[in-house]
């Protein structure tokens, strides 16, 4: 293994460096570096190499001349391997998409690269997005950057790992049921996942259609404020997309708190549902706001016990429908020798697809097929218009609520994976949002036992600048962001 | 949902294409059985005259302009096929006893 | 003819391509005949992270078909997804409308011909559904380039949008089978919302088929067949099942339900495969897409948009111009023929000669040509002022006829084309005078004929005059003029 390599600072520390004489090619070239200094962690599943570099080297070229695009010009970042950029591969950690080059590109990358962006690699991922520990990759698990043998989280693990171990300075997840906020918690960043529809899916293999979204992850709010600002904004190529425009999330983090209305949801808070410890934390968490001079108040999301439920149901009955374009006939694994078509279609996909990939697509063939599908489907979205409502009541009389992000923190690799029901319970926390298209993050409150511990802020649709601005103001008054995991000796 | 046993999980394995060995379609169904027993909660929450959510947020519907634009290189469109013949396709002949479904 | 003590039930699910210049969910050009995968883009090939945009015009397309059919348009409509596994469907489902279509409840009128001596009956044959879906690629076997034991796949029609027409199970014979198909492909073509065109593929049916016997109300075991594309295909393919099932029971036999192939050549209907399971297409509305709203508003903007209708152009130019009905049918078979028609009698004035001229003489050089009325060059100012040269006996009716070739194939200015071949007719009083003494000079023998009561020889001595002329005098004039000079007026 080569020397350290200093991790990276944020984005500001990063352009204060370059405003001191550095180059964008020494930036990006530091990324590369301890990337492969850390090749322990498997954050990275592929790496642009000489391509990045190019786009660094142009990037300087652009502010030598007064050129600069962006305060973003430049800056290494990382995608989640389910998105897909021109001329590149994507492989969604799968065998199926073995040698898929993409011919096109994401939009919400797009509009990044637009701004200067330099993408450095792609990030490893539970295949197809679907998994909470980032251990059901063909390429195997992402360590948490906290404890070896610990996992991230998933499905986004290896974007949470490369901004928590220093990589890069910010990545891209995609959250469905909590792929971004739950790593976030585990590795002790923010991520957020956006209002429904505030980022563009065009370009982002879907998993689940009506519940996907991209989403940053950062050390801190004011970097994914920056993100979100340059990528969100209506795409006419994807018809879900909000007829709105970019967010204006960075002059929104003022840092004031006074006259906050933050919710705390009861059944959020039920002893049996989390580590005592956790709780603890986020208690302390509402505590240190309304010092601050924001109002608590308890609320009730009544059909919060349904939620995981109601998820698991519509997320892999789209699922099963998005992921039938993987046949082999077009693009990726194609089974040896395949007798006819249905064999061809057969070998192909149980060949190409994971355990867990197998078994939702199975569920949701199940929740779909006739018989079942009023029962499980449509029960299933009636539940969720009931969620909804919940939350329209709630935020009658509060601006954010505030929960805890994960049941427990990290635990180990090959803990969960026998047992899928279990995995999916932990995601209790998370799947309401994406059910009801809210914006929620996750940010770092603090750590137990030496891992991190994370709380989620949420925000009635729409309102991505009063959810970071909640975090903004916490990170201005306190410093668990700025805790760092060690490389190892 | 008792019915969920090997047979019901080959049934299901045959629509979504994917092909089980016996064992597997027994582990299969018994995974599928416990995530079921988490869905039948939710025949306990009252729903009657609740509409399905079919969109999360509602708003008018986006069209596009008739205006044919540049579709792909066609070289480009089979690049990634597993199998080619010039700018079509290829699968093994697909018979005419051959379903869909 | 079905036998005696028989009725056959008959219904039709036709799918017809939308006229839209790119495709439903992407902005690929609609092409026919083009090489494979020309006209493909990530959306219809279905690379993972694409997305369907839909297609505002192939919307109001398919609106006026609804519209024309007497449908009611739903103000919300859901796109739904329907699943199942083949080659030529790239997402592994296909984007159709299940639960919420656009349009429901319309009906199609025909006439069809009854036995001979009597008026064909209007019947209505009702539609149950209207909806929009796409069209999945195609299959081709190539066994020079890619040998016998592959199928390649082109996905240049992928996502090409069609509308779906099923109809109530009214029809009753396989003459009536040909006479809906007829209609509605008339009142697609009306409103410009499909061009219906067997040669490139645009239309295909399914052909529902069960019988009964005379009397009986409840419907027999229906047998489907598949992906019939061509109107004869469609009535033969009826006729001959509906023999078929009715030698089978009454042989004793049961129909079993069955999905079907007619063979066009052979005329031999193969059974494709026994329905026993129905397909479990796993129908749910598509999550990429958000439900089409229409307001009243939009819907009367659209309406107002329509054409006048096939059936009411008719009626109205019959009564309006004094037209029989098979000639008013004639004329309006065609909303571009309707159109040519109307404004050359604006131009002209008189419905009955413009009718004349058009159904004679303009659609029979058209026939010749091998051509349509909009592909030629005539135009009804080109018409009109022919005719009226006509009726100013610029020019004989003859010498016009035989111009209307030249102008549908070339157009032009009549009175130029007229006056450089020379074929002003001769109407010059004094040179026919000369040209009429010449004649009785010449002929005494007919003029004596003339004087003893023999009309027939006047127009011997007409035949002469024109012969003189080379056929450019107006007879008319030739034949009063003699009149005068034999009858002794001066």
């Amino acid at each position: 293994m080569a020397g350290r390599v200093e991790p990276l600072g944020t984005l500001a520390e990063l352009r204060a460096e370059l405003a001191a004489g550095t180059s964008s090619v020494a930036q990006v070239e530091r990324a590369l570096a301890r990337t492969e200094a850390r090749a322990d962690l498997r954050a990275f599943v592929r790496l642009r190499g000489e391509a990045a570099l190019e786009e660094a080297r142009a990037a300087d070229v652009r502010r030598g001349a007064g050129e600069s695009r962006s305060p973003l010009d430049g800056m290494p970042i990382a995608i989640k391997d389910n998105m897909v950029q021109a001329g590149e591969p994507a492989g969604c950690a799968s065998r199926i998409l073995e040698g898929y080059c993409s011919p096109y590109g994401a939009t919400a990358i797009e509009r990044l690269e637009a701004a200067g962006a330099v993408v450095v690699g792609r990030t490893n991922m539970d295949e197809f997005a679907m998994g909470s520990s980032t251990e059901h990759s063909v390429h195997g698990p992402t360590q948490n950057p906290w404890r070896s043998g610990c996992s991230p989280g998933g499905s986004s693990g290896g974007s949470a790992a490369a901004v928590a171990a220093g990589l890069v300075p910010v990545a891209l997840g995609s959250d469905t049921g909590g792929s971004i906020r739950q790593p976030a918690s585990f590795t002790g960043v923010v991520g957020m996942k956006p209002t429904y529809g505030r980022v563009s899916r065009y370009g982002l293999v879907a998993f689940a259609s009506s519940l996907d979204q991209i989403g940053p992850f950062a050390r801190t709010a004011a970097e994914c404020a920056e993100v979100l600002d340059a990528m969100s904004g209506h795409d006419p190529r994807d018809s879900t997309s909000l007829p709105e425009p970019p967010t204006r999330c960075v002059e929104a983090l003022c840092g004031d708190v006074a006259g906050l209305r933050i919710g705390l949801p009861r059944e959020c808070f039920a002893e049996e549902g989390a580590d005592a410890a956790v709780l603890e934390r986020v208690r302390a968490v509402a505590a240190e706001f309304e010092r601050a001079g924001a109002k608590l108040a308890e609320v009730s999301l009544p059909h919060t016990p349904h939620a995981v439920a109601a998820y698991y149901l519509i997320c892999t009955a789209e699922a099963s429908s998005n992921l039938a374009r993987f046949d082999g006939v077009r693009y990726g694994h194609r089974a040896e020798g395949a007798k006819g078509l249905t064999d061809l279609y057969e070998r192909s996909r149980s060949e190409g697809f994971g355990d867990e990939v197998k078994r939702r697509i199975l569920l949701g063939t199940y929740v779909l097929s006739s018989g079942y599908y009023d029962a499980y489907y449509r029960k299933a979205q009636q539940v969720r218009t009931l969620l909804r409502r919940d939350f329209e009541a709630a935020f009658e009389s509060c601006d954010v609520l505030l929960t805890p992000t994960t049941p427990e923190t990290a635990f180990r690799i090959g803990e969960r994976s026998g047992d899928p029901v279990q995995m999916y319970l932990s995601d209790v926390y998370t799947v309401s949002a994406n059910l009801a298209g809210l914006p929620a993050a996750s940010f770092p409150v603090g750590q137990v036992d030496g891992l991190p511990v994370g709380a989620q802020l949420l925000g009635a649709p729409l309102e991505d600048a009063a959810v970071l601005r909640g975090v903004d103001a916490w990170q201005q008054r306190t410093d668990f962001h700025l805790a760092r995991p060690e490389d190892p000796a | 949902m008792s019915q969920l046993g090997r047979e019901e999980a080959l049934r299901l394995a045959r629509l979504a294409r994917l092909r089980l060995e016996p064992d597997e379609a027994d582990a299969l169904a018994a995974d599928l059985r416990s995530i079921l027993a988490l869905a039948e909660r939710l025949s306990e929450v009252d729903t009657d005259g609740v509409p399905p959510t079919s969109h999360v947020i509602p708003f008018a519907t986006p069209v596009r302009s008739d205006d044919p634009v540049p579709s792909l290189a066609p070289e480009l469109a089979v690049a990634n096929a597993p199998a080619a013949y010039a700018t079509a396709f290829a699968v093994p002949k697909v018979l005419e006893n051959e379903e869909e479904g | 003819m079905i036998p005696a003590g028989w009725e056959a039930v008959i219904g039709l699910e036709v799918h017809v391509h939308l006229k839209t210049r790119s495709k439903l969910f992407c902005g690929c050009a609609v092409g026919y005949g083009d090489e494979p995968n020309h006209h493909v883009c990530p959306v219809c090939l279905a690379l993972p992270g694409a997305l369907p945009v839909l297609n505002a015009v192939a919307v109001e397309l398919a609106i006026r078909a609804g519209l024309a059919t007497h449908c009611k348009i739903h103000p919300r409509s859901v796109y739904a997804r329907k699943n199942y596994f083949y080659p030529d469907l790239p997402k592994g489902y296909q984007i159709s409308q299940l639960d919420e279509p656009l349009a429901t409840g319309g009906y199609v009128e025909i006439t069809p011909e009854g036995p001979a001596g009597t008026e064909p009956e209007v019947r209505r044959i009702g539609l149950t559904r209207i909806h929009m879906e796409e069209d999945a690629g195609k299959s081709i076997h190539d066994d020079a380039l890619a040998g016998p034991d592959v199928t390649l796949i082109d996905f240049n029609r992928t996502s090409v949008p069609l509308v779906e027409i099923v109809s109530e199970p009214d029809l009753r014979t396989p003459e009536e089978v040909g006479a809906y198909l007829r209609s509605l492909r008339e009142i697609l073509r009306y409103v410009g919302a499909s061009d219906v065109d067997m040669e490139k593929g645009q239309f295909r049916c399914d052909v529902n088929v069960s019988v009964r016997r005379s009397g009986d109300t409840a419907l027999g075991t229906r047998r489907e067949m598949k992906n019939v594309n061509s109107f004869r295909a469609a009535e033969n393919g009826a006729r001959a099942e509906i023999a078929r099932q009715i030698e089978e029971l009454e042989d004793g036999g049961e129909i079993q339900q069955s999905t079907l192939r007619y063979d066009v050549e052979s005329g031999r209907l193969t059974t494709m495969r026994l329905k026993e399971n129905a397909d479990d297409y796993r129908y749910f509305p598509d999550p990429d897409l958000v439900p089409v709203l229409l307001d009243d508003a939009r819907i009367e903007e659209i309406r107002g948009s329509l054409p006048e209708l096939p059936d009411a152009r008719r009626e109205r130019v019959s009564e309006q111009y004094g037209l029989s009905d098979y000639d008013a049918r004639l004329l309006t078979a065609s909303r571009p023929l309707a159109d040519f028609f109307e404004e050359t009698v604006r131009l002209h004035g008189d419905a009955k000669t413009v009718a004349n001229w058009i159904s004679r003489d303009v659609l029979a050089a058209l026939k010749e040509e091998g051509s349509e009325l909009e592909e030629s060059a005539l135009e009804p100012p080109m018409l009109a002022g022919l005719l009226r040269l006509v009726d100013e006996s610029r020019v004989t009716a003859r010498s016009a006829r035989e111009l209307i070739p030249d102008l549908v194939r070339e157009g032009g200015d009549p009175e130029a084309i007229v006056r450089e071949r020379g074929l002003e007719a001769v109407s010059d009083s004094g040179e026919l005078e000369a040209l009429a003494d010449a004649a009785l000079e010449e002929n005494p023998r007919a003029v004596a004929s003339f004087h003893d009561g023999d009309g027939k020889s006047l127009n011997f001595l007409m035949g002469q005059v024109m012969k003189k002329t080379g056929g450019k005098a107006d007879a008319r004039a030739v034949r009063s003029l003699l009149e005068r000079k034999l009858t002794g007026g001066e």
